[in-house]
This record gives structure tokens, C-alpha cells and sequence, in this order.
């Protein structure tokens, strides 16, 4: 039985199969990648994990709990952070505000009018958020304006925000696209680096067979919407649906 | 069955001025992405422009007429209008009854003037700038088109008639075969909705039939690739800019008959034709048409007595609850589509 | 002190001394001297900025720090101004309980317009917020005759009840006080050739104001004040981040209509009638321009705004065709008349085209309104000073961040 559950869900748009029947299992602290040649469904799944698409049918459980129906903000309350393919973060806000709203949100839960309180006098709370700095590297930079980092720093303050929340599961999307090697590596080298240290369960959507292989220990593999195979790296190298998969893509490109 | 054909003609009237505001402001957000808070106030200019040839055509010089004298015994003076000195009384006196259908002619270039200006000068400078800024720069603008026209033309609304032969009332509904004096209709509110009907058709069939509205019409789907063809979409948008501009612009000189001009005629027009957008959908050329006419005659009939009997005061919200309504069940509005301004 | 850090409490402190101090500030000119119209110091207008300044200050709450632009704030304004004239008819004249309830009725129905307009966010917010000011102005003048008593306004009666204050026995209105304390007093002060009057309506909305302003710091410095930052950068991730964006929204929007409220109910109680003008459109167009100007998101911004406006509206509008003659006496004839037509354009009944033409030049080219423009002033100051130094940077932010050490 794995911390997230996912049960013969569909998902239809229109006259097109998003998703069919796709069953998936992620066990605690390991990281499993979820693989597909454009247009697999990868995606469309992960929203409707974090509570942004909802299924047409199937059922959804974290921990034992329930997804489905839930709000976004009700779903990462549970534990489950998420990473988006472009790092999304508050770019008016300074680097170290930014590590602060999931601190406080971690804290005080999803809504909570503290008005009067400055933030001067919380002092746990940006210990905490320091901590987190430290631990990405950025805390030199915390008086910068997110919108003025780079685009590798953007994304570690993302990774730096999710991890304040000790997250159970976290969820990537295509952590390093558009990522040069360099840039790709450090990811990977961070990524490992959280995962050694804090046992964070990981799920990665991720087109980089590089990263791919260098992060996971389970992969699924997902092609129009159904998951062909699920299993080791070492076996989803040299398996024949898989080449299929990919390769017939590349024919077409 | 007379009551609601009633209500609904008395509708029409004032659905045209706000479909035909609506489409100049869809027109804009359409194309430039700019949302106008100054385009009533080039509603209330057209008005002014009625007004403006209407004064223009009396010009008149005055005579002494020695064989008359007035009440205090002096020789009476007569004031004769330049264009019936000029033209000849029957001539000249006709310029002068049809100043407002003549303003359009007057009125087009005007608005295509001030709307060059406005864009080339102010808005362009938006594009790229919040919508919050837009709707701030151009709320100050409409304060100072409001006030320019205050300053040259008072507070005071200026009542500026239609042709004779317009003005007065004929039975619409002994016409339909319903019970004489039943339906009374004004003659110049016909002709402003037949007026508003042609304008709108000429603005749908421009950008239907047209290469140049083919290719706005491609610009407001998608702006960058069209960009990419190697069409010079800028100018086009400042030449559809100066259209929205005219097709306000003749609105209000139409409208001028109906409600005499005054200086906060626009912002009143504005508000409610912001509405009738949002409600069509913003973005949506049909949308605004139908949402306006659709208010208008919603509106005439919220003011029936049967209706006010039963909801005291609802002819004065019925426009903001129906624009709450619809927001809320359906963001997109009526016609609107997904993901516009949905920011 | 306070809850401050040292900046802030010293912030804090130059605007208590300067609203104390305001009726011997905003009178520089000797009473019989040519410039005497620019003075500001009677209570009038006094009196205006401070209350004004507290509406744009709540404006600020929900516009600068969230992002949501409203344009029906105005409605609040009214709505408490009616329910302060209310509490002066059938209750008391004290102006304690007709405040409360003035911030009390526009909170709920801050709740209301809020739940409601706040499920969408842009230019649909906008409408939606004038859609509903527009409503409530409509109402007014309508169905709600009996409570707001129409086109007339909500005015005074004798024969209302005032049940705490006992029977009129004379045959004038009772005035506005603070336990006994008109608010219409003065007491006037002749020295340097200045008639100085202090007000005691003006303190009041004085002392009123910086409690308003004190609290907006404490906001702006919480963790609550952040969120409402965040929420304007970007609502997504605050999801994805286990926070429930409506709620914060919808906080910032009450607690803006409560302080408008709050300006509504201290109008009535500075004079007490009320009308439905005041919840026009074009009134919340005024708070939104007030705040812009002064530099929206930025804590003096708004007070700022709201008392150059409230200045200028006054002084301008005072400055006729006969002032400006008056100035310009010394220039040649046909001149003196080209730049006294030129200036009576913009002055007097011109005003509305000045604060137009303010308002465009503002936002297109300084859209942190004043504060950012003092910044660059003395930025370039800076630099003019030390030319060697190369380019200083402009100084990172207005509300300095509360994790820089205190100075």
C-alpha cells in the first residue's frame, strides 16, 4: 500500500481520452517517476492529484484520505507540495517573504488573521524560514526581490518554499525543463540532496530521461493516456513497449 | 401581449445607444486590450457635436427692419442665418431642422480625429502596462474630455432637436392591428434604432467581408502570430481604434434628440455600458450587441408599474443585479470566451 | 514601542506631531497678506483631510496591498454616514455610538459586496464593486426613501427622538459632541499676525486618523499584511501552498469598508447630514485617485493624497478670475490677460481638469504615485551630491523589509 493511491481514474475532454484507467502507487520515501512521450497524460494526471482537474471516475487517496473533491489548498494542507514547470513564486516579494508565507502556512493553517502581530515578533517562524535558506544556499540573497533572481535561484527558493512546509509527498512537474545541463545537474544533485536528508517521498513528471534515471526508483511509464508499464530503472531501460512508446514518437518528429 | 411589444420598443431605443457603446468598447478591449474608461466620454463628445454644427448652421447676422418695430417702439432687428442667406431661405432653413442627421457627416471625422489622437497619444503607451493602469489613465483622461466640454458648453444640458418631420409620436400598434393608442412611439426613437441597426451591420459586415477586418478579426484571436505574417497589426488597431471612436461618436449625435447633452451624459453611459460588456462577455462583438439591447429592453420593462408594484425600485438596479447575476453564474458572460481577463 | 520597530515608531511619531500640529502648519501666511488663500488652517478643510485620508488609507488596505481594484468604495462612505445621522436621531449626539455603528453597518455590508464580487478577481471585480455601489446609490434615492429620506438627504430633526440625551428643550438643532465637547468649537488663537484655530471636530477626526494609521502599520508589518502582498502576486501559488486565498481577500475588503465606514460616519459627525451623493461612482473614483497619486501600496501614500487633493480642491476653487488678476497686475495688458485666461482655465471651476490632468501625468509617468516620486528626488539629490560616488542605489523600499536589522 503506497502513501498516494491513484484508482482507475479517466478523464475525458470532450470526445478525447485524457486519462484511462490509470492506477498508480507511490510508496512512502521513495521517488517515482511518471515518464510518457508528449501528450501521454502526464499532466492531466498531476492536476488531478492536486485538486485542480477532477476525474471522471476513480478515486484518489493520500494516507488513506481521499483527494478527490478537495480544493488545492485543502490537498497541500495534507502534506502533498507541489513544484511547477516554470518555478512559480512571489516575484514583489523578497526572498526570504517568500520562504515566510509557507512557514506561516505550515503554522497557521490555511487562513488565519494575525493583523496585529508583527512579523519581527515571530521569531520561530523565521528561524525556520532561514533555516530553509541555508539549506538551498540562498540565504545571502534573502533581501532580493524574487522577481529579480535567476532562473536556477527562482527555482530553488520554489524547492526552498515547498520543503518549509515538510511536505509528505512532494510532486514535481518537469522540474529542469528548459533547463540548461548545468542548471539540470544542480537540480538533480538538490533534488537527491532533499531526498537523502528528509525522506520526502517524491513524484516526478519529467520528460529528461537523464533526470529520469538519475532521481528515480520506480517509474511509470504513461503513453496515450494508460500506463504501459510500472517498474525498477534497470528494467525500463531495455523494455520493448517503452521503445515503442518513445521511439514511434520520434519517427514522427 | 401590447404592454410587453410596448415595453419592449421603449427599450430599444436606449439598448441601441448602449450596444452601439458597448461594441466600440469591445472593439477596443478586442483588438488593443485595452480597457476604456474614457469611451463615454466620446459618446458625450458626439453629442456635443450635434450641438456644435447645430450652432454652427444658426450663425446669423442681424438686419435692421425698419418698417417693423419691437414692443419698446425701436426698429426691430432680424436675425438671419447665414446658410438661409446663403442658400436661400427653404434651403438654408432645411440645413438648419436637420443639423443632427447632418452632424454624423460632421462627426465622423471629428471622432476618427480624436480617436487617432487618443490612441497614437495616450493609449499606446498602455498597451503593455497593467489593466488597473489603463482604467486609472483613462478615468483621468475622461475627467479632462468632461471638463473641456464644460468649460465651452456649461453645465447645462442643451436641448438640440430632431428634424421636424421627426418629431411627434405615430401609432405603432394600430399598425400591428392592436387597439389604436395603445403604442404610441416617438419617430426619431425608430429611426435611432434603425440607425443603430445599420451602424452595427456595417461594423460586422467591415469585419466579415473585408481583408482588413479578416485580419483584425485574426489579431484579436491571436496578435503575436499575426504579427509574425508580417502584418503591420499596430496601425490597423489605431485605424479600429478611430472606428470605435466613430461609432461612439455617432451614437451620441444621434442620441443628442433624446436626452439633451450635457457634460456627464458619458461617465453616466460609461458605467452602465461596462456592464452590458462584461455581461455579452468581454471580448465578444455579438455579446455587447445582444447584452445591450438585452438591458435596454429589460430595463423599459423593470419600469412598468406592474412590475415596480410587486419589486419597489427595481427599475434602478435591475442592469447592476442582472451584471452581478451573470458575472457570478456565468463569468464568461453571455457570449464571452474562456480564460479572457480571467487573470 | 507599540508593537513598532524604531522606523515605524518614528514614522508614527512625525505624524502625530504633525496632525497636532496642523492648525499652525497649514496657516504659513500672515492673515492680511497676498497669500493668505493658501492657507489651509480652517477646520473645514482640516477636518476633510484627516477623514479623507482615513478612507484612502482603508482603500489602500485592499487596493495596495491585494491588487483588487474597487470602484464602488464610496458606498461604504455613504452607508456609514447614514447610520452615524441615524444614531445622532434616535439615540445620542455623541459621536461615539454613531461611529461604531457607522464602521459596524458597513462591515456587514462590506461582507456582503465582498463575498460576492470578490469570487472574481481583474476587471470583473472592478464592475462588480461599481455594479453594487451603483445599486446601493440607486436604492437611496428609491425604494429606501424612508432611511435615507431621497434626493433631501438624511438631516437632523427637534423632533427626533435622541433618547439618551433627553428632551430639546431649545429651538435649535442639538450639535454633534464628544461627551459634552461640540465638535463644532474653536478656540481661536491670534498670534504673528495668524488667526490659528483649533477645532475641536478636527481633533477628534485627528486623533481618530492616527489610531486608523497606527492600526494600517501594525497590518501592513503582520504576517497578515504579507499575505495580502502575496495575493497579489500570485494567487496560485498561495493555493499550492495550503493557504485559502478568499478568506485573506475577503478580510482586506471588510476591514477597507469598515475604514471607510469609519470616514463616512466621521463626515456626519463633522456635520450631520447625509446624502446619496456621496456614495456616487465618481466619489470612489476620488479615493482610487487619491491613493494613486499618493503612491498606492505604500503606507503615506495615501494620506498624502488625500490631504494634497483635499488642499488643492479647496484653494484652487477659491482662486478666481479677480485672485489672478489680482497676481498678475504687474504684466503688460493683452499679457496679463492671456496668462490670467491661461491660468483661470485650472483654477476655480477648472479644478476637475487639474486633478485630471494630475492624475494622467501620475500614473502614466509616475505610477508610485508621490512617495516614489520624493524617492527619486532624493535619490538624484543623492547623486548630485556625490558625484564621484557613481550611481547610489535608489533605496530599496518604502516599508523597509522587517527582517533588515532595526536602525
Amino acid at each position: 500500500m503506497g502513501i498516494l493511491e491513484v484508482k482507475n481514474i479517466n478523464k475525458r475532454f470532450g470526445g478525447l481520452q485524457a486519462l484511462g484507467d490509470v492506477n498508480l502507487s507511490v510508496k512512502e520515501n521513495s521517488v517515482h517517476a511518471i515518464i510518457g512521450p508528449n501528450g501521454a497524460g502526464k499532466s492531466t494526471l498531476l492536476n488531478c492529484l492536486v485538486g485542480k482537474l477532477m476525474p471522471d471516475t476513480g478515486s484518489v487517496t493520500f494516507d488513506g484520505q481521499s483527494l478527490l473533491g478537495r480544493k488545492p489548498h485543502e490537498i497541500n494542507q495534507l502534506g502533498i507540495s507541489r513544484v511547477f514547470q516554470t518555478p512559480e513564486i512571489f516575484g514583489d516579494l523578497t526572498v526570504m517573504e517568500n520562504v515566510l508565507i509557507p512557514c506561516f502556512a505550515k503554522r497557521d493553517g490555511a487562513f488565519r488573521l494575525n493583523a496585529l502581530t508583527s512579523i519581527a515578533q515571530e521569531p520561530d517562524v523565521r528561524a525556520k524560514a532561514e533555516q530553509m535558506l541555508i539549506d538551498v544556499n540562498m540565504i545571502d540573497k534573502r533581501h532580493m526581490q524574487g522577481s529579480s533572481l535567476s532562473r536556477g535561484d527562482k527555482r530553488r527558493l520554489e524547492m526552498a518554499m515547498c520543503l518549509a512546509q515538510d511536505p509528505r509527498l512532494l510532486l514535481l512537474d518537469e522540474p529542469t525543463a528548459g533547463m540548461a545541463r548545468a542548471d539540470t545537474n544542480n537540480t538533480i544533485d538538490l533534488l537527491k540532496e532533499i531526498h537523502e536528508k528528509r525522506d520526502i517521498t517524491m513524484a516526478i513528471i519529467e520528460h529528461d530521461m537523464h533526470v529520469v534515471f538519475s532521481l528515480a526508483d520506480r517509474i511509470t511509464v504513461l503513453a496515450q493516456g494508460t500506463p504501459l508499464v510500472e517498474d525498477t530503472p534497470d528494467n525500463i531501460k531495455g523494455h520493448p513497449k517503452v521503445k515503442e512508446a518513445y521511439l514511434g514518437e520520434t519517427q514522427q518528429v | 401581449m401590447d404592454g410587453i411589444l410596448l415595453q419592449i420598443l421603449n427599450g430599444l431605443d436606449k439598448g441601441s445607444a448602449y450596444a452601439l457603446i458597448a461594441l466600440g468598447l469591445t472593439l477596443i478591449f478586442g483588438t488593443l486590450g485595452v480597457v476604456n474608461f474614457a469611451h463615454g466620454a466620446i459618446f458625450m463628445i458626439g453629442a456635443f457635436c450635434a450641438v456644435t454644427l447645430s450652432r454652427l448652421l444658426s450663425l446669423s447676422f442681424e438686419t435692421v427692419d425698419p418698417t417693423k418695430t419691437d414692443f419698446l417702439g425701436n426698429p426691430a432687428t432680424i436675425k438671419t442665418p447665414y446658410v438661409e442667406a446663403w442658400f436661400g431661405p427653404e434651403f438654408g432653413g432645411a440645413l438648419i431642422d436637420w443639423a443632427v442627421p447632418l452632424a454624423i457627416l460632421f462627426s465622423i471625422p471629428v471622432m476618427i480625429v480624436v480617436g487617432y489622437v487618443m490612441e497614437r497619444g495616450l493609449i499606446k503607451h498602455f498597451y503593455k502596462r497593467p489593466h488597473a493602469d489603463q482604467i486609472l489613465v483613462t478615468f483621468g483622461l475622461a475627467i479632462v474630455l468632461q471638463e473641456v466640454i464644460k468649460y465651452f458648453y456649461g453645465a447645462n444640458p442643451i436641448s438640440t432637436p430632431a428634424p421636424e418631420v421627426f418629431i411627434g409620436s405615430f401609432d405603432f400598434g394600430m399598425m400591428l392591428g392592436f387597439d389604436p393608442n395603445v403604442i404610441i412611439y416617438p419617430y426619431w426613437r425608430l429611426v435611432y434604432f434603425l440607425f443603430a441597426a445599420v451602424i452595427i451591420g456595417a461594423v460586422f459586415s467591415f469585419l466579415r467581408f473585408t481583408t482588413f477586418g479578416m485580419v483584425v478579426r485574426a489579431g484579436m484571436a491571436d496578435r503575436e502570430t499575426v504579427g509574425l505574417l508580417g502584418i503591420d497589426i499596430d496601425r490597423r488597431f489605431t485605424i479600429m481604434f478611430g472606428l470605435a471612436a466613430a461609432v461612439a461618436g455617432m451614437a451620441g449625435v444621434m442620441y443628442a434628440p433624446i436626452l439633451s447633452p450635457n457634460y456627464h451624459m458619458g461617465m453616466d453611459f460609461l458605467v452602465l455600458s461596462f456592464v452590458v460588456v462584461v455581461v455579452g462577455g468581454m471580448g465578444s462583438l455579438p455579446g455587447a450587441v445582444a447584452a445591450g439591447f438585452l438591458l435596454g429592453i429589460l430595463e423599459s420593462f423593470a419600469s412598468m408599474n406592474e412590475v415596480k408594484s410587486i419589486l419597489p425600485g427595481i427599475d434602478q438596479i435591475v442592469i447592476y443585479l442582472v451584471a452581478i447575476i451573470i458575472l457570478l453564474t456565468r463569468p464568461r458572460g453571455l457570449m464571452g470566451k474562456r480564460g479572457v481577463m480571467e487573470e | 514601542m507599540l508593537g513598532l520597530n524604531k522606523k515605524d515608531a518614528t514614522f508614527l511619531l512625525i505624524v502625530v506631531l504633525l496632525t497636532l500640529f496642523t492648525p499652525i502648519i497649514m496657516q504659513p501666511f500672515a492673515a492680511n497678506s497676498g497669500l493668505d488663500q493658501f492657507n489651509g488652517g480652517y477646520p473645514d478643510l482640516m477636518q476633510k483631510v484627516a477623514i479623507f485620508g482615513i478612507f484612502a488609507v482603508g482603500f489602500n488596505i485592499l487596493f495596495g496591498l491585494t491588487g483588487y481594484l474597487s470602484f464602488g468604495h464610496a458606498a461604504f462612505l455613504g452607508v456609514g454616514s447614514y447610520a452615524a445621522v441615524w444614531m445622532f436621531k434616535l439615540l445620542t449626539m455623541n459621536v461615539i455610538p454613531a461611529i461604531l455603528l457607522a464602521m459596524v453597518v458597513s462591515g456587514l455590508l462590506a461582507v456582503v459586496i465582498g463575498f460576492i464580487s470578490l469570487r472574481r478577481s481583474g476587471i470583473y471585480f472592478s464592475i462588480l464593486t461599481l455594479a453594487f455601489a451603483q445599486m446601493c446609490y440607486k436604492l437611496a434615492y428609491s425604494v429606501l426613501t424612508p432611511i435615507t429620506n431621497g434626493e433631501t438627504g438624511l438631516q437632523l430633526a427637534l423632533s427626533d427622538p435622541r433618547i439618551l440625551d433627553g428632551t430639546n428643550e431649545s429651538a435649535s438643532l442639538p450639535v454633534t459632541n464628544i461627551f459634552g465637547l461640540a465638535m463644532n468649537s474653536s478656540y481661536k488663537v491670534e498670534a504673528l499676525n495668524r488667526v490659528f484655530t483649533f477645532n475641536v471636530g478636527f481633533y477628534f477626526c485627528g486623533i481618530v486618523a492616527i489610531l486608523a494609521f497606527y492600526i494600517a502599520i501594525r497590518l501592513f508589518r503582520s504576517p497578515f499584511g504579507m499575505m495580502l502582498r502575496a495575493v497579489k502576486t500570485n494567487q496560485q501559488r498561495m493555493n499550492y501552498m495550503g493557504l485559502n486565498t478568499r478568506p485573506y481577500t475577503l478580510a482586506a475588503f471588510v476591514i477597507s469598508g469598515m475604514y471607510a465606514g469609519l470616514a463616512g460616519g466621521l463626515l456626519a459627525a463633522m456635520d450631520p447630514l447625509a446624502g446619496a451623493d456621496r456614495m456616487l461612482w465618481t466619489a470612489s473614483g476620488e479615493v482610487v485617485i487619491m491613493t494613486i497619486l499618493g503612491g498606492a501600496g505604500t503606507l503615506m501614500g495615501p494620506v498624502l493624497g488625500a490631504g494634497v487633493i483635499k488642499y488643492l480642491e479647496n484653494i484652487f476653487s477659491k482662486i478666481n478670475e479677480s485672485v489672478l488678476h489680482s497676481w498678475f497686475h504687474w504684466l503688460p495688458d493683452g499679457l496679463e490677460h492671456a496668462v490670467v485666461w491661461v491660468f483661470a482655465r485650472f483654477t476655480g471651476e477648472g479644478w476637475h481638469l487639474t486633478l485630471g490632468l494630475t492624475f494622467m501625468l501620475v500614473v502614466t509617468f509616475l505610477p508610485g504615485g508621490l512617495v516614489e516620486g520624493t524617492r527619486r528626488i532624493k535619490s538624484l539629490m543623492a547623486r548630485l551630491r556625490r558625484p564621484k560616488a557613481g550611481r547610489t542605489e535608489p533605496k530599496a523600499d518604502d516599508q523597509p523589509s522587517p527582517f533588515k536589522k532595526p536602525l
